[in-house]
């Protein structure tokens, strides 16, 4: 069960969580803490901070889930515990 | 599945040609909405028009539902796990975008300016915490419920148990606000009255799921997202084209901002649409909080995780996830336009010289509104059923030139409204309308299944008939179906709230009761059974303590005073307190008490790598 493969997989599986994890609080929090300073900055009629909560953080996650599938399962084909 | 096949219609060549079905059926409901177009141009009255989009698309979903039926328990309950990561994706957005995301959000968008975006970002992100966490181990696993895993996990019947009774709570709560939003559609568009309306809402809800399980939800939330997703974008273009000439209004939006502020500031409104943490009392604190809450919640709420138990492996549940936010962001990056254009058009028409005696001629539909209930578009205060209510409502006031302030629109009503404001012909109105119809058919149809599975697989079959014949398990679930159905329509007769908070609350249950305990079951070995049945009864305790306390106070008397707000605290974020209550009851219990068996330890190896047999089999004959 426990072998060192297995070991090495399970723990490059939490860096990549904790990767996830980290990158989900900067889009989903921190950076709508700056609101009223990224608003200063405009684009196209655009407040950035107003931005970044309408659109600019929902195209990271999208981005973001799409790149986490890749890279899970390249780690499961790394450590031979893909599904065939 | 050769045996299978007399059951499933033709399954594989379905599977196999799924690109072209729907691309067929997309093409004919494009040709629908161009007939209807004619049809309103040639004179045919509104009301027909109203009827056939809602008619003709209900028939198609139950076309659908009743080619999917199915006596197949896997067939029935996890669609035989064999839906191709993309269209689980579209199904899941379907499943994931109700009337409050296709009704509520770009209204409360409206009325809340920034603040409403902390619904946007909530009801999204959510999605990166499913897929790093949750769905894939669960897949894995191979339940049927999420209360099936947690009972495999957490040893017994009583983890089962509770699992249930929060699942019931929160997907009942959910399913309450469809069924509501179908009865406001049905009311306004059909012209019936709103308690008979949410009976017909019922019934369209009904064909869709009963016969063919989630297999049948499966395919008629397919075609449910592509009508919807149809319908909230063509209304949001055509304004776009009409005051820009682009007709991109995620782009555009920013012009409409800008707009927005300069209309605003000429009004002499101070609070802008665009300034953070002023609205409604979303103070940052707030605004915050109910991010987290609806976060979380998207990644305990059962109908939502029950989706990637149909994939045909774990990477397919893996890139599922990612292709469900996909397609829900295509609407959700839409509604903040959809708010900002419809803002915008109010604007101006405010700007345009607005009065009681004249509103009649220049915005009629706001009456036809207030009609179909009253409380729905108010001036000067009083409903503005008609011309002589408002001039005397503003009379009464010393109101002679209306401002933007005086003319008070429900959240629920500005997305299905905003065609006429904005003067389009009656066939966008129609099709809205039937978009708003699909989208909560769809997630309710979803939610009375997760909660109908779960007392049919895991009350009756788990934990009172082990032995029961696999019909008639089938059979008790339909029963149940209907009965839930009937109960949530019952209750959304009365009115219990507005859609958006409803559906909130639904994610806070789900949060506070559910997400400590599916997350520490995969990743914390040292979970056990007595530490997850105590945090589970207290996160779903508090969360449901504070909910009904600070909503319906301790005798449910609405004219008495209830409980005072923790530390201001608004309900629609009550797992604030259940959520770290639950991680807290959960990780000391289980430190408290013995360490969970070798056995277990060995169980949560394997679920936590793809390969190998899922973990556990069904009898499905």
């Amino acid at each position: 069960m426990a072998t060192p493969d297995r070991v090495s997989y399970w723990n490059k599986t939490k860096s990549l969580m904790f990767v996830m994890l980290g990158l989900w609080v900067f889009f989903g929090y921190v950076i709508h803490m700056f609101v009223e300073q990224l608003n200063s900055i405009v684009i196209f009629g655009f407040p950035l901070g107003f931005y970044m909560a309408a659109q600019g953080s929902l195209i990271a996650f999208v981005v973001m889930l799409f790149w986490f599938a890749r890279r899970q399962n390249a780690i499961d084909e790394e450590h031979g515990v893909h599904e065939d | 599945m050769a045996n299978t096949t007399s059951t499933t219609a033709g399954g594989g060549d379905f599977t196999s040609n799924l690109g072209r079905i729907y691309g067929i059926y997309t093409g004919g409901f494009i040709a629908f909405i161009i007939l209807m177009a004619i049809l309103s141009a040639m004179g045919v009255e509104n009301v027909v028009i109203g009827y056939l989009f809602m008619g003709f698309t209900i028939v198609i979903y139950a076309v659908i539902g009743v080619l999917s039926r199915t006596m197949h328990v896997g067939e029935y309950y996890v669609a035989g796990r064999r839906v191709p990561a993309l269209y689980n994706g579209m199904a899941t957005g379907a499943d994931w975008m109700s009337a409050a995301s296709f009704i509520g959000m770009a209204g409360s968008l409206y009325l809340l300016g920034y603040d409403g975006l902390g619904f946007v970002l909530g009801w999204t992100g959510g999605y990166v915490l499913v897929a790093i966490l949750v769905a894939p181990y669960l897949r894995k696993f191979g339940a049927y419920t999420v209360p099936d895993f947690l009972s495999a996990r957490y040893g017994g019947n009583l983890a089962r148990f509770i699992g249930v009774i929060v699942l019931f709570s929160c997907s009942f709560t959910y399913v309450v606000a469809q069924i509501f939003g179908t009865g406001l559609i049905s009311a306004r568009f059909l012209g019936i009255d709103f308690n008979v309306a949410v009976y017909v809402g019922l019934a369209g809800i009904l064909v869709c799921s009963m016969l063919g399980g989630m297999r049948a939800v499966t395919w008629t939330q397919v075609a449910q997202y592509i009508v919807l997703i149809i319908a909230y974008l063509i209304p949001v273009i055509w304004m776009s084209t009409v005051k820009t000439g682009v007709p991109i209004p995620q782009l555009m939006q920013g012009q409409a901002l800008a707009n927005i502020t300069a209309l605003e500031t000429a009004q002499g409104i101070t609070v802008h649409h665009i300034t953070p943490f002023v609205h409604g009392g979303y103070d940052a604190k707030n605004y915050f909080l109910l991010i987290l809450c609806l976060m979380v919640g998207t990644a305990s709420l059962p109908h939502v995780l029950m989706r990637y138990f149909t994939t045909p492996s774990v990477r397919e549940a893996r890139v599922s996830v990612a292709w469900s936010l996909l397609f829900i962001f295509i609407l959700y990056f839409t509604a903040p336009a959809y708010a900002a254009f419809a803002k915008w058009t109010m604007l101006d028409l405010v700007a345009s010289g607005l009065t009681p005696e004249n509103i009649a001629e220049k915005a009629g539909w706001m009456m036809r509104w207030a009609a179909a209930d009253n409380t729905l578009v108010q001036i000067c205060g009083k409903a503005a059923t008609d011309s002589a209510a408002i001039v005397a409502a503003c009379a009464e006031k010393g109101v002679t030139a209306l401002s933007f302030a005086d003319i008070n629109l429900n959240a629920d009503m500005i997305v299905l409204a905003t065609p006429e404001m904005a003067g389009m012909p009656y066939v966008i109105s129609g099709l809205v309308a039937a978009g708003g119809l699909a989208a909560a058919l769809s997630t309710a149809d979803g939610l009375l299944l997760a909660i109908a599975n779960a007392l049919s697989h895991d009350i009756y079959y788990k934990m009172i008939d082990q032995n029961a014949p696999t019909s008639r398990r089938l059979i008790v679930s339909r029963i149940l179906l209907v009965m839930v159905a009937v109960l949530a329509a019952y209750v959304a007769s009365t009115k219990p709230s507005d859609i958006l908070s409803m559906v909130s609350w639904a994610f806070s249950l789900a949060a506070g009761g559910l997400f400590p305990a599916l997350v520490l079951g995969v990743w914390w070995k040292r979970a056990n059974s007595a530490g997850a049945v105590a945090g589970m009864i207290a996160g779903f305790g508090i969360t449901i303590f504070y909910l009904v306390m600070t909503q319906y106070g301790a005798d449910f008397d609405k004219a008495t005073p209830n409980m005072e707000l923790w530390w201001g605290v608004k309900n629609i974020s009550s797992a604030t307190f259940g959520l770290p209550v639950g991680f807290a009851v959960m990780i000391i219990v289980s430190l408290l008490t013995r360490a969970p068996a070798r056995e277990m330890q060995d169980f949560i190896e394997e679920i936590r790598v793809p390969r190998g047999k899922q973990m556990m089999e069904e009898k499905t004959a």
